[in-house]
């Protein structure tokens, strides 16, 4: 660099007059490289399933859609998902918060234990939940005189969802939660503001842009969970069949184009609900600045 | 905020990535006179085929020199043709039933039509049937395929859509609701459907159904394979479960085929060739009824004929006109099974 000027000694002068300076380079080849791994990872393996489902014609694919199993199996994926993701963003919050705003003995062991559902195989996560739950399991024992059943019902399916999910909220809240300031909190406790009006008005506005995060990534994580969830479900057809063991099963009987019916139904609905969540919350965001 | 996640999931799909590179890593040696065989099979053979495998690589090395290592591969039958007709390079099928190994003709051309008759009966070297296993001492008092459809009978099946195993299980009661007196194809499907009112689990495969049965204490009766019955009695001990022979079964015929697509490009047709008529030498079929299946050999079926007893077996073709007839009206979309499950 040859930086002579003497008014303006960060700029070179008229250097880059037209385009705002970027502090990495190559612009160009980084989008190009974007692009190349977006559509080997994603895109043609995405656009493939659509062609393959394409095969079946608009009243086929309806067909397939219109069946009772299916209805039953889309409803089931989403409906466990959505709920295991709303258990998670309460208690992951809660999580969240003791490890950011607690010390105490063992902290760092809990913390990484928040993790382990990330690396464990999902199956045997399933298993090990399924053994817990079952009528004769240590926890499962104790359920079966109250009339509770866990495993081998849809509550089991929602139970194996949660335990995968917990991480996404814990994770996205726990950076926000430790660069908010107490002085803040204080500062509205000294104008007058209850405990509760603290939480409600200081605190969660500025984690709802994360703890939607935090939900959208367990939501998404539960809707396509095979892995765990079919040991303790039960896979009853219409009651405990998960939408992912339907297109298994489609496979298995050799209709690839059926099952990738189901798949892309599973996908379009999940990019309807991940498009809704980003922009509910950007909105939040927006709020939460615009108070700020 | 984000960063720290991203970081996260990078390393785990490089992880991921790295462990399916080395499964994926094929076996074979350059040397010569050295091979490697894939025998892929269903859910409930892997303890046969461990015992075949070494014996007959002793065999093997013995006659020729070569060293023969196989690996094997295990799952529901169902799942197992699929992976073989997507690409798995199965040097040799060894599935559940015929429906399946048809499969890699008709969907991938990966074997001729006639496969079947190129080994002895039906290409089956042994056989087995359906049988039931109930907690010891039978406190349910289930003694026949009538008695699984009573109301307060909990029944442990896998998903006849994804188990060979199921299947056998599925068209075994149909058979005998056949043959009760006033029997016809609504009896049959009526009987069928009480009997999967009663299940509380339907698994994807036949060894997950057992362990749903054993371990985890669900339900009063499993139907499951005769050699499977067998192996949780004397794993599990005796005192904890009853076989019951019910007065009707079905006789399955679980084949064995080389996949010439593969051994042709693998150089391994011999070796594959001798690893199936092994299965029906006096040797392997010691091995076969060590492991509960029924042999075919005649005088090794006569020293095992107390293990095994006689009952009333009925064939697939002699009922419901072969597989591709009772694949089409009982488990492709809109049969007989979608149809109990229907509302």
């Amino acid at each position: 660099m040859t930086a002579s000027t003497a008014d303006s000694p960060l700029l070179p002068a008229g250097a880059h007059a037209r385009r705002p300076r970027r502090i990495i380079p190559g612009f160009g080849l980084s989008l190009g490289y974007t692009l190349v791994y977006l559509s080997l990872i994603v895109l043609i393996p995405l656009s493939a399933t659509f062609l393959k489902s394409a095969q079946l014609g608009w009243s086929g694919f309806w067909h397939v859609l219109a069946e009772p199993r299916v209805i039953a199996s889309l409803q089931l994926s989403f409906g466990a998902a959505f709920l295991a993701a709303l258990i998670n963003l309460v208690f992951g919050l809660i999580v969240a918060w003791v490890l950011v705003r607690y010390e105490f003995p063992l902290r760092r062991l809990v913390d990484g234990l928040v993790d382990l559902p990330f690396a464990l195989p999902t199956a045997v996560a399933g298993i090990a939940l399924t053994a817990l739950y079952a009528p004769n399991g240590w926890i499962g024992r104790w359920l079966e005189p109250l009339g509770v059943k866990v495993a081998f019902t849809p509550f089991g399916i929602v139970i194996a969802l949660a335990f995968i999910g917990l991480p996404f909220v814990v994770r996205t809240v726990q950076p926000i939660l430790e660069d908010l300031d107490h002085k803040v909190e204080q500062a509205a406790r000294t104008l007058g503001a209850s405990a509760v009006q603290t939480f409600l008005r200081v605190i969660l506005p500025a984690l709802w842009p994360a703890l939607l995060t935090g939900f959208a990534l367990a939501f998404a994580r539960g809707i396509g969970e095979y892995g765990s969830v079919i040991f303790i479900a039960g896979n009853m057809p219409l009651i405990s069949e998960i939408a992912p063991l339907l297109i298994v099963t489609k496979l298995e009987q050799y209709e690839y184009s059926q099952a990738t019916a189901i798949a892309v139904a599973m996908l379009v609905i999940s990019f309807v609900l991940m498009f809704g969540i980003n922009a509910l919350q950007g909105w939040a965001q927006q709020r939460h600045k615009g108070r700020a | 905020m984000n960063i720290r996640i991203t970081r996260r999931q990078t390393m785990a799909l490089a992880l991921a990535a790295a462990v399916t590179g080395l499964g994926s890593l094929n076996g074979t040696t350059a040397q010569a006179a050295s091979y490697t065989l894939l025998n892929v099979s269903y859910d409930p053979t892997r303890e046969l085929y461990e015992d075949v495998n070494k014996v007959f690589a002793a065999r093997w090395k013995a006659q020729t020199g070569d060293t023969v290592e196989i690996r094997q591969s295990h799952g529901g039958s169902g799942r197992q043709a699929r992976s073989i007709i997507d690409g798995l390079e199965a040097d040799v099928a060894t599935l559940a039933l015929a429906y399946d190994i048809d499969a890699l003709n008709k969907q991938a051309r990966l074997i001729p039509a006639n496969w079947q008759t190129r080994l002895a009966d039906n290409s089956s070297p042994y056989t087995s049937t359906i049988v039931f296993l109930v907690r010891k001492g039978n406190p349910k008092k289930i003694k026949d395929w009538g008695d699984l459809a009573r109301p307060g009978i909990g029944v442990i099946t896998p998903n006849p859509k994804t188990s060979g195993g199921a299947r056998w299980n599925y068209l075994a009661a149909w058979a005998w609701a056949l043959k009760q007196p006033g029997g016809s194809d609504v009896t049959a499907e009526a009987l069928v459907k009480r009997i999967f009112k009663n299940v509380p689990v339907l698994d994807s495969g036949a060894r997950a159904s057992t362990i749903t049965f054993v371990e985890r204490g669900i339900g009063d009766v499993l139907l499951a394979w005769e050699n499977e019955a067998f192996l949780a009695v004397k794993e599990l001990g005796p005192d904890k479960f009853d076989i019951v022979l019910p007065s009707l079964s079905i006789l399955a015929e679980p084949p064995v085929t080389v996949v010439d697509k593969v051994v042709n490009k693998r150089g391994t047709r011999k070796v594959a060739e001798a690893y199936l008529k092994f299965l029906y030498t006096p040797e392997g079929q010691e091995i076969v009824a060590k492991h509960f299946y029924r042999p075919r050999n005649p005088q090794v079926a006569a020293k095992y004929a107390k293990i095994f007893p006689k009952l009333e077996l009925v064939t697939v073709d002699g009922v419901f006109g072969g597989w591709a007839k009772a694949q089409a009206a009982h488990f492709a979309d809109g049969g007989s099974f979608d149809r109990i499950y229907g509302r």
